[in-house]
């Protein structure tokens, strides 16, 4: 068994807060975890982009090749379009739909929204509206991980083990609101029109 | 043992820690800051080993070196071109026969993620004539580093550790090993071997000269250098360097034939291993991130009549990182396509200036000082004000290296050119750009320079300059900048008129100016508003 997942979105939007919590989960399943990510100046405003890789058996490569991934997760819908040459034939690619406009020339909202649409399995998430809804609009990430958790190789109360170590820090409240999170995002998924099967 | 999640960068400091480490110094520069950045929070924790920044990548060497005369363990880290900073003392070290262990931890960025060029360090190491060790994963990042410092204290050379960004910035899990104690404090016994004069260096150099023999020998029974001969395969040899074994591993299964195979994590290269594959195969494919640099040698080395192909014979791409795709097609593998996207084109999301950054006020104050102008130049340097290249703002010219902004606008204003105004960043200046405005107060040079001062090592994650702002106005003072064109201002928006103002008329003065903008980096601020607010 092997899970390979390209993780996007703009730098600040917390890409590499997202590949922490799944990596930790993958871990926690006895899975062995590689993860490259971007540092420095690409984060400031840019393009972000880091891979994901987990497997029952070493990981070999730090990068996933081509046509490889079995998902994109992506923070901003423009984002989630960049990187679908990853994408293996028949794997899914969740976006949240909420653009980042920092450029001049960004596309129209619905003309990216249709390409996500146009993908043979995809799903838009307003996680946004989501992690208002859980009383916390920066957990928009864990929204997104909810979203994508029914795609990922895990045992469903996992992930929820992770949200508790990750937030335990900062106290009840906010692992709570990041519980909330998790779920709304899995519900957005249950929900969807869209047939977004692995 | 135990066992930890870590950055390839991390597991380098940790193994490092655990080789009995005294003393770590570095300036921060992607991909290497994570170095010392760990070792800042060991030490936070442990209270040992020492570990600093320092004011260059010059500055850090000769203070690890100050460290392992004393027979201590000490690393120095580095992006690639720090060590073009530091090649004056990196080479000459290379004959002070280091007595204490010391590591010289560089990070290569092939496909410029981050940096202005590509170089390859291993043609320092070789340049020097010393020993390279070359991870290819998180695990030997950690071995590779403990063994670094034996082997520096074995052969009495610095012994350099080449990482590529791809490796410093992934994470897996490292196993660890029983830490070791750190030296006793114990002086070099010899000063002649640490006084380069052309008696001693010369003695030096040719002792160093005839280590080699002893090094290859090493090289050629490193654990790190493996070679398997495929016994029914005599097409195709294999040799991967660092990370390009990875790429190579992760389409391997795919091969109908398995290729023999030779990896190289150490050098000098192991000569003997290699001849050894070369006789035994009609083809060599050398897969290795950055420059041809083992397969540039091999011609050398391979008698027998053997094909060699890779970055030179266009087989993989001369320039960029390799990725298991590019090591794919090399391998004479099919193309695998992924989903194409259609009927919509994305533009380009390149890095920015943060909302709101003092630096955008600055910009925006001097290209309205400049609006009377025809033409004007404005020097820049690296680090965050690069960004003020990138529309909205277009408002700088260049970007070279640390410090050439400086003497950049010296040069050209000497040449005969008007206005001329250089920009740099608060780290920058102290790094490298005081220098060159020493030159120019020598010179009483016709140009302005405007010191962006944001109290931050902003680009790399917002490390603490060596000075406080308050205190670089003295420095420029110090030097003998004239006070009456020397300007401290504050990059507030509402500042911008007043900010424009003062630099057009610095311009108009005839001789050297100097304005410093001051105002704190939104990123630190920010995390240290959080910060207060977890401890309150």
């Amino acid at each position: 068994m092997k899970y390979d997942i390209i993780l996007c979105g703009v730098g600040g939007q917390g890409v590499l807060s997202v590949a922490a919590l799944i990596g930790r989960a993958a871990a926690a399943e006895g899975l062995q975890v590689k993860q490259s990510e971007v540092h420095g100046m690409s984060q400031r405003g840019g393009a972000v982009m880091a891979h994901l890789r987990f497997a029952d058996h070493p990981v070999a490569s730090d990068l996933i090749p081509q046509a490889g991934a079995d998902l994109i997760l992506s923070m901003e819908p423009m984002e989630s379009l960049r990187y679908v040459g990853y994408l293996a034939a028949e794997a899914a690619l969740v976006t949240a739909t909420e653009p980042f406009k920092n450029i001049p020339d960004y596309p129209e909202l619905d003309t990216v929204l249709a390409a996500i649409r146009r993908l043979p399995h995809s799903l838009l998430v307003d996680a946004a509206k989501l992690a208002d809804e859980a009383g916390n609009p920066v957990a928009v990430n864990t929204v997104m991980v909810g979203a994508a958790s029914r795609l990922l190789p895990f045992r469903a109360d996992t992930l929820e083990k992770v949200v508790r170590e990750m937030f335990s820090a900062k106290g009840v409240k906010v692992v709570e609101m990041n519980l909330k999170a998790l779920e709304l995002g899995r519900r957005a998924y249950a929900a969807s029109s869209h047939t977004c099967t692995a | 043992m135990s066992e930890r999640v870590l950055l390839g960068d991390e597991g380098l400091a940790l193994g490092s820690v655990h080789a009995g480490l005294s003393a770590a110094y570095a300036y921060p520069g992607t991909p290497s800051t994570e170095i010392l950045e760990f070792l800042l929070e060991y030490q936070e924790e442990h209270g040992r080993p020492h570990a600093a920044w320092c004011i260059n990548e010059k500055t850090a060497y000769a203070q690890a070196l100050g460290a392992c005369f004393v027979g201590r363990r000490a690393l120095v880290s580095m992006k690639h071109v720090g060590l073009n900073v530091a090649a004056d003392p990196f080479m000459n070290s290379a004959l002070v026969a280091t007595h204490g262990g010391l590591v010289v931890a560089v990070a290569d960025d092939p496909g410029m993620h981050s940096s202005q060029n590509e170089q390859d360090s291993r043609f320092y190491a070789d340049f020097a004539r010393v020993m390279c060790l070359e991870p290819g994963s998180q695990q030997e990042c950690y071995d590779m580093t403990r063994e670094a410092f034996d082997l520096s204290e074995k052969f009495g050379v610095p012994v350099m550790l080449r990482i590529t960004t791809r490796l410093a910035h992934s994470r897996t899990v490292v196993k660890l090993r029983a830490p070791r104690a750190e030296n006793e404090v114990r002086k070099a016994p010899q000063r002649a071997s640490w006084i380069l004069l052309p008696g001693n260096a010369r003695r030096a150099w040719r002792s160093l000269l005839e280590r080699q023999r002893e090094m290859v020998a090493w090289s050629e029974a490193a654990e790190w250098n493996t070679l398997a001969l495929a016994p029914d395969n005599h097409e195709l040899g294999v040799i991967t360097a660092g990370i390009a074994r990875n790429y190579y591993q992760e389409n391997l299964p795919e091969l109908a034939h398995a290729p023999s195979h030779l990896h190289i994590g150490a050098y000098p290269l192991p000569v003997e291993k290699i001849r050894q594959l070369a006789a035994h195969v009609k083809r060599l494919l050398v897969l290795e991130d950055g420059y041809p640099f083992i397969e540039r040698q091999l011609a050398g080395l391979l008698p027998q009549p053997v094909e060699v192909t890779g970055k030179l014979t266009g087989a993989l791409p001369p320039d960029g990182e390799l990725n298991p795709d590019l090591v794919r097609a090399a391998l004479g593998l099919p193309t695998r396509a992924g989903v194409k996207l259609e009927g919509i084109t994305l533009p380009n999301r390149p890095p920015q200036l943060c909302q709101g950054c003092p630096h955008g006020h600055a910009y925006k104050a001097l290209k309205k000082a400049l609006e009377p102008y025809d033409t004007n130049m404005v020097t820049s340097d690296i680090g965050c004000y690069t960004l003020g290249a990138l529309p909205p703002y277009s408002a700088i010219e260049s970007c070279v290296c640390m410090g050439a902004s400086v003497g950049m606008a010296k040069g050209a204003a000497e040449a005969g050119f008007f206005p001329v105004t250089a920009v740099i960043g608060d780290s920058t200046f102290l790094h490298s750009g005081v220098a060159p405005l020493m030159d120019a107060v020598s010179a009483n040079t016709n140009m302005t320079l405007l010191i962006l001062d944001n109290q931050a090592i902003a680009m790399t994650g917002g490390q603490p300059p060596r000075m406080p702002s308050s205190r670089l106005h003295d420095v420029v003072l110090g030097i003998g900048v004239d006070p009456k064109h020397c300007h401290v201002v504050e990059a507030m928006p509402r500042q911008v008129d007043a900010i424009a103002e003062l630099i057009g008329s610095e311009i108009r003065h005839e001789g050297l100016s100097v304005i410093i903008a001051v105002r704190e980096c939104l990123e630190t601020a920010r995390r240290k508003r959080r910060e207060a607010v977890v401890t309150a």
